[in-house]
């Protein structure tokens, strides 16, 4: 129910109707401006120019450990790079590291606050790093002494306004990346807790953020409720490049290994791959068959093969260059929540909603 | 934060980062797929998962760690 509006409520109301539909008005044109330049240079698809290159033959990937521990659903993991530990957390409040060959428990670490949607293991693998609900990234070192508490060491770094979606270390153990429900990500220094820099340009919830490889500089590219992939540069805090072609949320995001582009997953049961030389979508890995969404997504060593987490509880394997699923894993039993390939790319790892992590390869 | 913010302010954010990206340096979609194909070739001997490893030499195969009791 409206109250009756006095002459200069109703003007004012006039105007700033006229100025949210103009300013939607002009969005709009820019977006439509933007898809020209953008399909001025799309003058052939990603599988008519692999169109020579040499199939893959049949794949034999097999899960060669399960990882059982958790008491309730995995969130996330992250793998170490000495390419054999593993960090994981779960909607149980505990973030457990493993040893993946031998499948023991090295550290377990219960959190206040339950579902811990993010971890991330430092470079120099003496630190984790994980956050939730408690809408907070907190760093626990490791220590070689089994017996000491680590909870008591925990360093809180990051604060949000809602949930932390996801977290990285950048290139040392020094800095933090971390993205959250309340719309930005946000880069910390570790030691000081301080926020080196914040970005802003999602409409909704960030759910998902990678670091560009090393070699190619001070990027990294969000994934958010907003349906945008958006690409950050982190010194200056600028949105350099976004891109809305999924149809729903975007849960995962990976750069290529050569730095040049990224894949991303979504709730509309597709991964895409994007070039950032051509700023546009070059190959979309879909099935009718596939209706679940994509939690979880990440390249093989040389980059010709995605792996993808479904909702399904599969993973299907794509060919990333010819376009097409070479393989589906079966497995677990419910929902693949994340998925990441070893550092040095001889397996990679799942974690789904069955309590359980597995290593494939 | 993007939920703290009005459907204007939203609008307005949205429409400067348009202005800036109708401007980015873009190249031809051809030439890229081209040197990502090359890329992925250059890479693909070396890839455990597609190549495979020697069973000896890949530690997910085979038996787990564990003693050996003499």
């Amino acid at each position: 129910m409206r109250s009756p509006l006095t002459p200069e409520m109703a003007t004012q109301e006039v105007q700033l109707n006229e100025t949210l539909a103009h300013l939607k008005t002009e969005s709009e044109t820019l977006k439509t401006k933007l898809e020209e330049e953008r399909a001025k240079l799309h003058d052939v698809e990603l599988h008519q120019v692999a169109e020579k290159v040499e199939g893959l033959g049949q794949f034999v990937m097999k899960t060669r450990r399960t990882l059982k521990g958790h008491g309730n659903k995995v969130l996330c993991m992250d793998w170490c790079k000495d390419k054999r530990r593993i960090v994981s957390s779960s909607q149980d409040g505990k973030v457990i590291v493993w040893d993946a060959f031998t499948t023991n428990k090295e550290h377990a670490v219960t959190m206040p606050c339950t579902w811990v949607m993010a971890c991330a293991y430092a470079p120099s693998g003496c630190a984790v790093a994980c956050g939730g609900l408690d809408n907070k990234c907190s760093v626990y070192p490791l220590s070689l002494d089994k017996n000491e508490n680590l909870a008591a060491k925990k360093k809180s770094v990051a604060m949000h306004t809602n949930y932390l979606s996801a977290c990285s270390f950048t290139n040392s153990d020094m800095q933090i990346l971390t993205s959250s429900g309340d719309g930005t990500c946000a880069l910390w220094d570790v030691e000081s807790g301080q926020l080196l820099q914040s970005f802003h340009g999602h409409a909704a919830d960030v759910l998902c953020l990678d670091l560009a490889p090393s070699e190619t500089g001070n990027t990294f590219v969000s994934g958010g409720c907003d349906k945008k992939a958006n690409v950050w540069d982190m010194r200056s805090g600028q949105c350099i490049q976004s891109f809305e072609t999924h149809e729903s949320d975007i849960n995962s995001v990976r750069y290529y290994p050569s730095g040049d582009a990224f894949a991303s997953g979504s709730d509309d049961a597709t991964c895409r791959l994007y070039d950032l030389r051509a700023d546009r979508e070059v190959a979309i890995y879909s099935k009718e068959s596939i209706i679940f969404g994509v939690s979880s997504v990440d390249f093989s060593l040389s980059g010709r093969l995605l792996f993808g987490g479904y909702n399904d509880y599969t993973i299907n394997v794509w060919d990333v260059l010819k376009g097409t699923r070479v393989s589906i894993l079966f497995g677990h039993e419910n929902r693949v929540s994340t998925l990441r390939v070893s550092p040095d790319g001889t397996a990679f790892c799942t974690g789904s909603w069955d309590h359980t992590l597995r290593i494939w390869a | 934060m993007a939920r703290d913010m009005s459907d204007k302010e939203i609008l307005k954010m949205e429409l400067e980062q348009l202005k800036k990206e109708v401007s980015t340096p873009r190249t031809p979609v051809g030439a890229n797929c081209a040197e990502t194909i090359a890329f992925v070739e250059g890479l693909l001997p070396n890839d455990p998962l597609i190549k495979g490893v020697p069973d000896d030499k890949n530690p997910y195969k085979g038996d787990k760690g564990g003693c050996i009791i003499t």
